[in-house]
């Protein structure tokens, strides 16, 4: 009797066989990441409505961003990214241990992402820059400055939420890893958090320059 | 790279993979799309200290672009992924391009659209330099 067959145990009953359970798993990550397109598209969106309305507010408010951070930050997630991909790498491949070694190096590159993400913001919070009653801005429309603020804050927000809940997930992915749940045949799920992180990358690389680099 | 075949309509049997659906992309590719980030990255910073006029949004926007797809196309594998999947992430890109386009040219267009009581209304149409 066909249920009584061996099969993977990673085999859901719902689909034929691993390369179909896969395809549709792969398929769906790709619907979630266009949605979070969508998700941070009206951030953008926001962001590029402003800009193009206080293009001065904006370079000038800008300016109180330490860029050196930020291209450090880039290098740090793309870094991180290649990280990924040679984790995914090694799934395919089956290297457990390289599997493991390289999603703890992603971790760590995220950590410091978000170390350098913590100076940068108590910087802020110290200079007066978080929106809000205290908020102080000298160097001209201080009420557009602190709309470019609020995108700021929004929207590398919303991309260090994304790692926050990424680096768990990167956690759990290596633990299964580590106990040699995944094979070359079944690491569904290490090329799907890879996605993920991928993605993440993407965000800040249109961030980095979007806030840093501002001409003006 | 010129192994790889285009993107067929199911590469879980695609004859160059040696198990189910891994397209396994050498390591030297990795290590130079990663390099060609880290240049790239180093070129958008050198660039915005340069004054292009108009030019250095573009320029800044052209080059996160570039980014943007080869981490799209070689880290996240979509160039040898179903093309249903550069299909699904070609319309998230439509539609954010038609949410922009669309908004902008209505906020650009119509009359003051931020009134503040307390400040003169921001000019419209191109940045004043």
């Amino acid at each position: 009797v066909a249920g009584h067959e061996a099969h993977h145990p990673a085999l859901q009953h719902h689909f034929p066989d691993l390369p179909t359970q896969k395809e549709a798993a792969t398929f769906g990550m790709w619907v979630f990441i266009a949605q979070e397109v969508m998700f941070f598209g009206g951030l953008f969106l926001t962001y590029t409505i402003y800009r193009a309305l206080y293009p001065e507010a904006f370079a000038a408010a800008a300016h109180h961003l330490d860029w050196k951070l930020g291209a450090f930050n880039t290098a740090v997630l793309i870094g991180s990214s290649l990280t990924m991909a040679l984790a995914v790498h090694a799934a395919a491949l089956g290297h457990r241990k390289k599997i493991v070694g390289f999603l703890a190096a992603t971790i760590a590159l995220g950590g410091v992402f978000l170390g350098i993400k913590i100076v940068e913001y108590a910087d802020k919070f110290h200079h007066h820059l978080v929106p809000g009653p205290n908020f102080r801005f000298e160097g001209g429309d201080a009420r557009a400055a602190q709309t470019f603020y609020s995108l700021y804050f929004a929207m590398t927000g919303l991309h260090a939420l994304h790692m926050i809940i990424g680096i768990p997930i990167l956690a759990t992915i290596g633990f299964f890893a580590w106990r040699g749940r995944y094979s070359p045949g079944y690491h569904t799920p290490v090329e799907l958090t890879g996605l993920y992180w991928h993605f993440v990358d993407i965000i800040w690389i249109f961030l980095f320059p979007l806030l840093y680099l501002i001409h003006g | 790279m010129s192994e790889h075949e285009p993107s067929a309509a199911r590469p879980a049997h695609d004859a160059h993979e040696g198990h189910a659906g891994d397209h396994v992309v050498a390591v030297p590719v990795y290590l130079a799309v990663f390099a060609a980030l880290m240049v790239l990255t180093i070129a958008t910073v050198a660039a915005s200290r340069v004054d292009l006029g108009p030019l250095n949004t573009p320029v800044a926007l052209g080059i996160a672009v570039t980014k943007a797809l080869l981490v799209i196309l070689f880290f996240m594998h979509v160039k040898w992924s179903p093309r249903i999947i550069a299909l699904v992430l070609a319309g998230a890109f439509v539609w954010l391009f038609h949410m922009i386009a669309g908004t902008g040219a209505d906020y650009l267009s119509r009359g003051p659209v931020d009134p503040r009581p307390d400040q003169p209304v921001a000019p419209l149409g191109p940045p004043p330099r």
